[in-house]
């Protein structure tokens, strides 16, 4: 086997992101309390619509559906679970023993293989019993309190501690209980034909419990032990039970049941008592280390960010040691995003030297499976009772540690079943009007698909791969209803730290739809796989079989490709139509009277000459340049000469190279005289008074220089392009800026560089776009060559390198991060869905070659893209549907790679599901790149009015699914209560706003930017993050690299929570702005500023001073913190009331009114009344 | 029986029928060819384009004929096509050059099974209206 697995660390490695986890968001609810505690006003109608009990009984019907269509799914599919399982398996092991012992330790995971296929069984016996428990819970709760608003489980607890002990006894919800385990059960049996035994038990276990689960909450000791002997004795019986259906369930996977099994699958078996029998008990046994833990409820992200920074020294030194590291083996989390669960599994692989910091740190997030380990390690001792103890006693404490931290209790059950919280959570009914502090304390968390642990450990993260629902409608006439669009957010090229790069002679792909080979697929038999797309059954390829990492032989689910939702492949020569192409550098400047009076030249040289030697590529690696003005000049820099030569040519109606092959030179051997011209250029053209700017025959010139090759072309633009080929003139009417009525001119007035970037995306060559210009330059036709080629394009309105300082730091950080970031060449992505589904849009900057074929001549970091989807066919048939992303490029260093990308996410068939699984943020993403289509081709008035009707139907739609809602009130549900908010801002903002005045040229540009930006930088743009410095304290603070960051908290986009006392960071993404307010605390101002008092602070300040002064370490912490979430550097600026800059930032506050746009709250009743028409 | 004006025109629509069936039929090569990803939008463009403007002036040639001779009736079908032609040569993108199929836009799902039900139909009208041609060149020449 010539196989070899690395670790590949990419070079502009991501400093690790403290992705906040979705459990805080309870924890953000933690803070309404006074609302919630606003007396009977407005709860007393509250319960007419929540206590719905229609819209519980949809929620348990769907419930049960999606329950146990998922084991059906597992049951057919044993290997794929016990995989998954195995993992986990190994990799505690790991943790114990170094890996270099892997071998030896591998009899036992053997036996942890067989036994853990029960236990994943076992594990979704718990979830759905613990899924009853949820639903009965809330309904029990809302029965006997009447208290609706707080139905979801986890806010309970924080704003009524003394509650939720009530409820539960009272008879009323023990009734229910019973009713919800039966009717739950019950059509299981039916559902599963191969494992009746199985099943039939599972509606057996809650039938005896039922009696004792309530007694377990509010009896003492000697209950706990009664129930637990009931528990034992009954986990002993099943266990028979058990070996029959699993045995069955085994048939497939694992045939090697050694008689050695046989003890640890009797312990094995107490599981699934314990997981039934109090329903929280797997979360409860995941929670058994904690108890000496149990950290603060705010202090839980420091937790995680350790393991992280620990995680982290791991894996470097894992990466330069043998390529069978089981460390590489878990992409998902290594690669820094993720949320909390996934960053516990894999701090449970990290090797030897922080294993006992990780394996500290990870247990108190109770992750599903790991911490059920324990529970199975222990089963292997002779007494099988012992594991059902533990498992059972903290299930009886549950209650009451909820009460000590939330935060650890949610995030205990995030392993578990946080796809049951989350769906409660995403339905529970917000009441927009009332309800005003709708933000979370911390950035909106992505929702996590409701799907099993283990698929949801191996699911794409959600940073580079995101769905609009995460439940997708059955048909496409459910889609309809609900109002929603369904698409993908796609960040597929994004810097990660750590991926797993396989190279293997044989890619192993479906034979009739060519998907990848990914974790979702169902391993039939040892030699057989069935595609998760079009369900063709394939053989598994011979070299297949032999897993490098545990050099093993005969355990294909256990390869790297079907461990990682994301990995690289390194191609062969069959993915090649050429031999890899250099990477290839042209810069095309314009050197006109404008452009040197902007005095971009000097900066562009600079960091050209100090990132000379960063540019991605090898030995090969190209690089030329052009300049124009009225004429064309280009440089021969042939190795050999004494200096750079420039040849004119003035021909510009037909342009000619003058010296083809020795324009664009090897970067290594001319590396001298390059640096000579880059010395020289900025004042090469000091004293021109040029001011024609003949662009259109450059980037002709440029086309034929760089068409035998493919590469980058870099197009630095100060003004309209005014001679030659596609000259445009001024379109833009000054007086028209602020119009309410109609934008014109937001399409391109000429093909020409459409035309051009065709061509150019034909040759495998890229046009990216620096527009520096401080009048109209008509970037709407300009954007065309980079839009159709792949390019990127930054705009820096009224660029002047000294007039404009914080233009000018922002060009060259961008500049730094341009000319240093990774680059893939000549590449395509294909995307792929389940049969059924269907693309039917793409947006994005790149050429559509096929239906669902992207053509991208280069490919950048940032570039991200939507696509959007209809359903073709119903999906009745299946449970899951799975899209995969392949992105096949040539690295700037020669290597044929794909990296492939996996999303597997649920099928539901109820309404309400569909409206608990929206990804509010997804939602808005794909509705912005859809409303600048329609400005384009209709009319910005339209997209307006879709955007707003988008809102309205969707969340009319849900009002009319929840009937007993009263019409009078705005309802959403609680996965989408930021919908209108976002949608606002998205009206608010520059590429759509009306009545505000807005250059087309701003306008044009931010519209490029949301079709091309990855979600988490749009969001950014969209809903800047507004947060207080001026009293940053500790608490709550996480630590990064030994650094303290504060996190204050998110605030309103209001001009309500600016004082005058205190000091504002508002985050833009591109963008920092600092606002003091006029009575700022002075210490504030001197420690942090460094300026004694408010009046003296400069009105262009874009920098804070280092201080040692507590709060200014602070603030500097808080903001480098932000800064290492993104690649742009955003450039800072200080605004002061005075400040002629301050109006940018009082337009972002997008919940107060303005001249021409509504407030939220006046928004809010506008769509109240679109709704009630 | 005599050779009349409109008995000439039906005569010659009747061979420019057969034309525009071709050239339907070729279109709807071209995009089926495109959707099962054997042709590259930008290649598909060129012979299509190419095609795009003789159609629509084949078709205009048809209205003026039968306005002349005074064939209501036909002129009366052939006119909401006539509309539509050239509604679609008016709202195409930026330059006239690249008529109703833009490569990049081609691809789009919607544009393409757009620009694929469009050829049927309008193979379905050509081969009703050559056959409705036939029968009025006959009826005229027989009638008169």
């Amino acid at each position: 086997m010539s196989e070899t697995f690395k670790k590949q660390v990419n070079k502009s490695a991501e400093v690790p992101r403290p992705v906040r986890s979705p459990m805080q968001f309870p924890a953000g609810y933690g803070l309404h309390p006074p609302n919630y505690s606003v007396p009977s006003g407005h709860y007393s109608q509250v319960p007419n619509k929540a206590v719905s009990p229609h819209l519980d009984n949809q929620y348990r019907a769907s419930y049960h559906s999606t329950y146990y269509s998922a084991p059906a799914q597992n049951v057919m599919t044993p290997p794929v679970g016990t995989n998954m399982l195995n993992t986990q398996e190994s990799q505690q092991l790991y943790n114990k023993t170094s890996p270099q012992t892997a071998e030896s330790t591998e009899g036992l995971i053997r036996g942890a293989v067989s036994s853990a296929s029960y236990l994943h069984t076992s594990a979704q016996q718990s979830y759905s019993a613990f899924g009853n428990h949820y639903s009965t819970s809330v309904s029990s709760s809302v029965a006997s309190q009447g208290f609706p608003l707080n139905s979801d489980h986890y806010t309970m607890p924080v704003v009524s501690s003394a509650m939720y002990p009530v409820s539960y006894p009272s008879a009323a919800s023990d009734s229910v209980y019973g009713q919800a385990y039966i009717s739950q059960s019950l059509p299981g049996v039916g559902q599963f034909k191969q494992t009746s035994a199985f099943s039939s038990q599972s509606t057996a276990v809650p039938h005896s419990l039922q009696q004792h689960v309530p007694v377990g909450y509010n009896s003492t000791l000697p209950a706990i032990s009664s129930a637990q002997s009931v528990q034992d004795s009954l986990s002993r019986n099943l266990s028979g039970l058990l070996a029959k259906t699993n045995n069955q369930i085994n048939t497939g996977g694992i045939d090697s049941l050694q008689p050695a099994q046989s003890v640890s699958q009797k312990a094995q078996y107490t599981k699934p008592g314990v997981g039934t029998s109090v329903s929280s008990a797997a979360v409860s046994s995941g929670r058994t280390p904690t108890p000496g833990l149990s950290p603060e409820p705010r202090s839980t992200p420091s937790v995680t960010q350790s393991p992280e920074s620990a995680l982290q020294k791991a894996i470097d030194s894992s990466s330069t040691t043998s390529s069978a590291s089981p460390v590489l083996n878990n992409y998902d989390a290594l690669e820094g995003g993720g949320y909390p669960e996934t960053r516990s599994v894999t701090s449970s692989p990290v090797p030897a030297p922080s294993v006992p910091q990780t394996s500290k740190t990870s247990k108190p997030f109770g992750y599903g499976y790991p911490a059920l380990q324990p529970g199975y390690q222990n089963a292997t001792s002779p007494d099988p009772v012992q594991p059902s103890n533990s498992g059972h006693h903290p299930g009886l404490q549950h209650y009451p540690q909820q009460y000590t931290g939330v935060n650890q209790l949610s995030s205990s059950l995030g392993g578990l079943s946080l796809q049951h919280s989350q769906q409660p959570e995403g339905l529970r009914p917000v009441n927009l009007t009332q309800d005003r502090n709708i933000l979370p304390v911390s950035s909106v968390p992505a929702p996590v698909p409701n799907l099993n642990s283990d698929l949801r450990k191996l699911n794409c993260s959600p940073d580079s791969f995101r769905c609009t629902l995460t439940n997708i409608p059955q048909t496409q006439a459910l889609l309809n209803k609900a109002k929603l669009p369904l698409g993908l957010l796609l960040h597929p090229f994004r810097d990660l730290t750590q991926l797993p790069v396989i190279t293997s002679s044989t890619i192993v792909r479906c034979r009739s739809c060519r998907t990848y080979i990914n974790p979702f697929v169902s391993f039939i038999d040892q030699r057989r796989w069935k595609c998760n797309l079009c369900y063709r059954v394939n053989d598994v390829p011979e070299e297949f079989m032999y897993n490098p990492l545990t050099r093993s032989y005969g355990e294909p689910h256990k390869r790297p490709e079907v461990q990682n939702s994301t990995v690289e492949f390194i191609a062969s020569s069959d993915y090649m139509l050429r031999p890899p192409q250099p990477a290839v550098y042209l810069f095309v400047l314009d050197v006109s009277h404008n452009a040197v009076e902007a005095g971009y030249l000097t900066i562009v040289c600079q960091s050209l000459l100090e990132n000379l030697d960063k540019l991605p590529g090898d030995s090969r690696t190209r690089i030329g340049f052009i300049t124009f003005d009225s004429t064309v000049q280009f440089y021969n820099l042939q190795e050999g000469l004494s200096q750079p030569q420039m040849l004119i040519v003035s021909d510009i109606d037909d342009i000619f190279l003058p010296t083809p092959d020795s324009l664009l030179v090897n970067l290594h051997e001319s590396k001298e005289l390059i640096k000579d011209l880059l010395s020289a250029l900025p004042n090469m053209f000091t004293n021109t008074r040029e001011t024609y700017s003949a662009l259109g025959p450059a980037l002709q010139a440029a086309f034929k220089l760089m068409s035998p090759t493919g590469g980058r072309i870099s197009v630095f633009q100060t003004q309209l392009p005014s001679l030659g080929a596609g000259l445009l003139h001024s379109r833009e009417d000054p007086n028209q800026r602020s119009s309410t009525k109609v934008v014109q001119h937001l399409g391109p007035a000429t093909d020409f560089y459409k035309k051009l970037a065709l061509d150019c995306s034909g040759q495998q060559t890229a046009v990216d776009l620096f527009l520096l210009s401080s009048q109209y330059s008509d970037l709407a036709s300009l954007a065309c060559m980079s839009k159709y080629s792949a390019g990127c394009i930054y705009y820096y309105p009224s660029f002047h390198h000294s007039h404009n300082p914080a233009q000018a730091e922002k060009f060259q950080k961008d500049l730094k991060r341009y000319l240093t970031r990774k680059i893939g060449f000549e590449a395509v992505m294909r995307i792929r869905c389940t049969k059924g589904l269907s693309i039917h849009t793409f947006h994005g900057n790149f050429f559509v070659r096929s239906t669902d074929l992207l053509s991208l001549a280069n490919v950048n970091p940032d570039a991200g893209f939507a696509v959007q989807m209809s359903i073709e066919e119903s999906l009745t048939d299946t449970s899951l549907v799975c899209f995969q992303t392949a992105l096949l490029y040539t690295s700037s260093k020669g290597e044929r790679r794909i990296r492939v990308h996996t999303l597997c996410l649920p099928v539901v068939n109820s309404l309400a599901d569909v409206y608990a699984g929206a990804d509010v943020q997804a939602v808005v993403c794909l509705l912005a790149n859809m409303a600048v289509d329609r400005s384009v081709s209709s009319s910005l008035a339209d997209a307006r009015d879709a955007l707003v009707n988008a809102v309205v139907d969707s969340l009319a739609a849900y009002m009319s699914t929840a009937s007993n809602l009263q019409q009078s009130m705005l309802v959403a549900p609680n996965s989408l209560r930021l919908f209108p908010l976002y949608v606002l801002a998205l009206l608010k903002q520059k590429a759509f706003r009306t009545g505000t005045s807005t250059r087309l040229d701003d306008r044009v540009y931010a519209m490029c930017q949301m079709k091309s930006q990855p979600l988490v930088h749009l969001m950014k743009m969209i809903h800047p993050n507004l947060y207080r410095i001026d009293k940053l304290i500790d608490e709550s603070a996480i630590h990064v690299n030994d650094k303290v960051v504060p996190q204050p908290p998110l605030q309103k986009l209001s001009a309500e929570k600016l004082t005058r006392e205190g000091a504002f960071l508002m985050d833009c993404g591109s963008v920092f702005y600092i606002w003091i307010g006029k009575n700022c605390d002075n210490n504030f101002i001197k420690d942090v500023l460094g300026y004694p008092n408010y009046a003296s602070v400069p009105l262009k300040m874009t920098q804070l001073p280092e201080a040692d002064a507590l709060s200014s370490e602070r603030t500097r912490s808080f903001i480098s913190w932000l800064k290492d979430s993104r690649p742009l550097s955003p450039v800072l600026q200080v605004i002061k009331d005075e400040n002629p800059a301050k109006t940018d930032f009082f337009q972002h506050l997008i919940e107060d009114r303005t001249e021409a746009a509504f407030s939220y709250y006046e928004f809010l009743l506008h769509i109240q009344q679109q709704i009630c028409k | 029986m005599a050779f009349t004006f409109a008995a000439f025109c039906y005569m010659l629509s009747l061979v420019l029928c057969a034309a525009l069936i071709f050239f339907a039929i070729w279109h709807i090569i071209a995009f089926d060819e495109l959707r099962t990803d054997f042709k590259s939008p930008i290649d598909q463009s060129n012979p299509v384009h190419a095609l795009v403007l003789p159609e629509y002036s084949i078709h205009s040639l048809f209205c003026i004929m039968f306005l002349c001779a005074q064939e209501w009736l036909t002129l009366g079908l052939n006119v909401p096509l006539l509309f539509y032609h050239f509604w679609r040569y008016f709202h195409c993108p930026a330059d006239s050059s690249e008529l109703a199929y833009d490569p990049p836009a081609v691809m789009n799902a919607d544009t393409l099974s757009y620009c694929q039900k469009e050829a049927w139909c309008k193979l379905a009208f050509y081969l009703l209206s050559f056959f409705y041609y036939l029968y009025c060149m006959i009826y005229t020449l027989v009638s008169s």
